[in-house]
């Protein structure tokens, strides 16, 4: 108990003073986890969009694909980024293995089917209200999909939460393809993985309380930013 | 059944805005049939509509008013028959040209202002300036920048309606559009219409309401088990309905 009571308050101490190491590690997650969400919100966004929208033979299966798709294994994914990308690998000759941009792409993977499939969701919902309005008045495709995709954007910010939280929280395909590398690909997960087996809790006690903090942060922001949309009827 | 109303000229074979398209009227629909779940829901209908002045499609519930205006949009297919706008079948550019409001009013998710570029958007203008006047014409200027969703009914449907007339169609179907709203409102949006109209808008309204009927239509379509059982001048049809059907309807009686 008192060595859980001292990696407490080194760890408070090391956000205190902003370690460098510490803020290094910060930075580089929530940059990795930023991109990746924005990546995934460019393709899954329209992707939803156009599977809320639409009726074609064959949509039920790839909705069931899409959402079974929300369980990938993140090691799983880890491993088969790493086929790509290591020398063998059809994208060998990028050199991406163990950097910064493979963790965005397996994160990218990772999230895609998530933020596809709820935002299939909501766009179903609203469209069902906007559809004999877009009909009438003879709406583009792509002009009712952004319609919706800015309409819903409040719904669709939560989607976006929800992927960056399973982003920033992953650990399983990120160190397959990132390594860990200490100043180069190492993260809060990978660190707190790697600290605690060093025995050195207050480093891993310091990052789980930020990891914490920034879920708190962005979904405290989040609901704040919904319940204004919602009391001005935007949402 | 007449053919064509003339007693307002309703637009020539020029566009709105000065630019050289084939008329949107007359419509001309034949041997309309809509079939659903096994029933004929219109059955055989043959109708024409001119140009200018308003034509109020009237009729018990399920009557069929509401797909056959549907079916006059192009918003459903029908199941035979065909359906002329200007001697030409209906397509994108001709609907187009036409505005349909529905009895809820659906708005978008933004602002009051917002909602009228949306659709001015549609037709390739732009600007504010040409919201704000159609916000002035609505008597709802002082909202633009307040969320359409927290309007009142009244208002939301006078927003729906100046959204229709926003891009200039030269028909705009209304659907029910001033039921379940107060006095006031209906009046304000019976103005509106008449305004339309009077700018050579065709108009066609469903209505159960036999006063506004009375006051809006110049010709009046009766509708019972999906066909048009009469068709006649306003007065005509409100001094000596032909048919039983219309008459038990205007009597408030219940219509077999």
């Amino acid at each position: 108990m008192q060595d859980f009571g001292q990696a407490f308050s080194l760890a408070f101490h090391l956000l205190w003073t902003a370690d460098a190491d510490l803020m290094e590690i910060i930075g580089l997650s929530l940059r990795v986890s930023l991109i990746a969400m924005a990546v995934s919100c460019a393709i899954a966004l329209p992707i939803g969009a156009a599977l809320g929208m639409s009726r074609f033979r064959g949509r039920g299966a790839l909705i069931i694909l899409l959402n079974a798709m929300m369980g990938l294994p993140p090691v799983v994914v880890g491993l088969c980024v790493y086929l790509m990308l290591s020398r063998a690998g059809p994208f060998g000759w990028l050199g991406l293995l163990y950097t910064p941009t493979a963790m965005i792409i397996a994160q990218s993977i990772l999230i895609t089917p998530i933020i596809a499939a709820l935002s299939r969701q909501v766009i179903e919902d609203l469209h069902g209200e906007y559809a004999e309005q877009f009909r009438s008045m003879c709406v583009p495709v792509r002009t009712a999909i952004a319609t919706l995709l800015w309409d819903a954007r409040y719904s669709l910010l939560t989607v976006a939460l929800a992927g960056f939280g399973r982003a920033v929280a992953e650990v399983g395909a990120v160190i397959i393809v990132g390594g860990n590398i200490d100043h180069l690909t190492r993260v809060m997960t990978t660190a707190i993985a790697l600290e605690t087996s060093k025995g050195d809790l207050a480093l891993a006690l310091a990052l789980g309380m930020v990891l914490l903090l920034i879920a708190l942060v962005i979904n405290a922001g989040v609901m704040a930013l919904r319940m204004t949309a919602t009391r001005y009827s935007y949402a | 059944m007449l053919d064509t109303i003339t007693r307002y000229e309703g637009r020539d074979a020029v566009g709105i805005d000065g630019a050289d398209e084939p008329p949107v009227l007359p419509c001309d629909a034949r041997g309309l049939c809509f079939e659903a779940g096994g029933e004929l829901l219109i059955d055989h209908v043959d109708l024409k509509l001119g140009s200018g002045a308003v034509t109020v499609i009237m009729g018990p519930n399920g009557a069929g008013k509401t797909i056959l205006v549907r079916l006059l949009h192009g918003m459903l297919e029908p199941s035979a028959g065909e359906i002329l706008w200007g001697g030409r079948t209906l397509c994108e550019e001709t609907r187009k040209r036409q505005a349909m409001v529905f009895q809820t009013p659906v708005l978008l998710r933004r602002s009051v202002e917002a909602n009228i570029a949306f659709a001015l958007r549609l037709h390739g203008e732009n600007g504010h300036a040409r919201c704000m006047q159609t916000l002035e014409e609505a008597g709802l200027a002082d909202k633009a920048r307040q969320p359409a969703r927290l309007l009142s009914g009244g208002e939301r449907q006078r927003l729906a309606i100046a959204r229709a007339l926003a891009a200039d169609p030269e028909v705009l179907f209304l659907d029910e559009a001033t039921a379940s709203l107060d006095p006031g409102s209906v009046l304000a949006i019976e103005e509106t219409v008449l305004s339309a109209r009077d700018r050579g808008v065709k108009i066609i309204f469903i209505t159960h309401d036999i006063g506004q009927a009375r006051r809006l239509g110049d010709d009046i379509v009766f509708m019972h088990q999906g066909r048009i059982v009469e068709r006649a001048p306003a007065s005509e049809f409100f001094e000596h309905p032909a048919s039983r059907a219309a008459r038990d309807y205007l009597a408030g009686r219940i219509v077999l």
